[in-house]
């Protein structure tokens, strides 16, 4: 944060417009980037909090699923505070031939 | 993707009027009188305009098209500048030829020009479709031209990811129409605020210049004849920084020393 952006939040005033500027793009860049559409978007979210679910307790409110970027490089990042692990989960033991 | 020694280089943006073709007017001028042989090519057949900014409108006789349906041979189509013989155009040819030239076209016509020239400025059109998909599948390497607006920025990102996916190496960027002023005020994207953004290393920085307007209402780029006007002297310190000289760039951050200027300094000090 710089000294006038410091100023501008105390004087609640608008801060400046090239901070707005460099912070519209970061976001609108994350998704231009993916070319992901809001729908599957949401529909991935809704699948990867299903799995996760699945073994640990989840605090659905507080869950987070978004784009990020930095460095021309895309990332996923998913934010998905733990309530409690499940202990009814057996680990799947795989079959043998 | 060719294997001679003289390096084709696109110059693009994505967002229209950004300053690609004015870039590639005075870039070529400043590296043919460097002592570079320069070819420029005007790869956007729907609205050309390098012969304009060039100065050179009346002296075509044959263009592309010419070249590429064997009517007129390389020679007979590129036109020498008069003041700097270093320095040729290949003058875009009818906007029709939109409808059926293909990528192997532009890079038939880079091959035949290559041989004669050191560096190949490849003038792309505005937009990220066909006429610039054409223009790109000769380059080798590319430089992005942008302005400290957002529009300016998103375009840029976009032709840099299509750029990416072809290979093209290295990608460099030059950020026009600075405004020292506006910046210092925080009220225009900062230099760190676009490289960051968009991850390329700076080729140059170009302040907003009135001169490169009276420059192109009389068809002289302001490179050409010792101009020390601030867009003059950024141009030719592209064409250095590109033949690999290094030069230090401006700080539009420090472009006025009075009390105003270090108490707008002292508002950008980083807290944390």
């Amino acid at each position: 944060m710089t000294l006038r952006e410091m100023i501008d939040r105390l004087l609640g005033r608008q801060q400046a417009s090239a901070t707005t500027a460099k912070h519209r793009l970061q976001l609108v860049l994350a998704h231009d980037r993916s070319d992901l559409n809001p729908d599957l978007m949401e529909q991935m979210r809704r699948e990867i909090l299903e799995v996760v679910n699945r073994y640990v307790e989840l605090d659905l409110e507080g869950g987070d699923v978004s784009l990020e970027t930095e460095e021309r490089a895309t990332a996923l990042v998913a934010n998905l505070p733990i309530r409690r692990v499940r202990d009814d989960v057996l680990p799947q033991v795989p079959a043998v031939q | 993707m060719t294997g001679s020694s003289t390096r084709t280089i696109l110059i693009c943006s994505g967002k229209g009027g950004v300053g690609k073709t004015t870039l590639t007017a005075n870039l070529g001028i400043a590296l043919a009188s460097q002592g570079v042989r320069t070819a420029v090519l005007d790869a956007d057949f729907g609205l050309r305009n390098l012969d304009l900014l060039l100065g050179l409108e009346n002296r075509i006789v044959y263009t592309a098209q010419e070249v590429l349906a064997g009517n007129c041979r390389l020679e007979q189509a590129m036109v020498k500048h008069k003041l700097q013989p270093n320095l040729a155009l290949l003058p875009a040819g009818n906007p029709r030829m939109l409808e059926w030239l293909k990528p192997e076209d532009m890079q038939q016509i880079v091959g035949l020009i290559q041989p004669h020239f050191d560096v190949v400025l490849i003038d792309a059109p505005a937009g990220i479709e066909d006429g610039f998909k054409n223009a790109a599948a000769a380059a080798d390497e590319a430089i992005v031209v942008t302005t400290p607006e957002v529009s300016a920025v998103r375009d840029a990102d976009r032709v840099i990811g299509l750029l990416n996916t072809r290979e093209v190496e290295p990608i460099q960027l030059v950020l026009n129409r600075v405004r020292p002023k506006m910046m210092q005020s925080q009220e225009m994207l900062g230099v760190t605020d676009v490289t960051d953004i968009l991850a390329l290393p700076l080729l140059g920085l170009v302040f907003e210049d009135e001169q490169v307007i009276v420059s192109t209402n009389r068809g002289e780029p302001l490179t050409l004849n010792g101009s020390s006007s601030p867009a003059a002297i950024a141009y030719r310190n592209v064409a250095k920084r590109l033949q690999g000289e290094e030069v230090p760039l401006p700080d539009p951050t420090k472009q006025r020393r009075g009390l105003r200027a270090k108490m707008r300094q002292l508002m950008q000090t980083k807290l944390f």
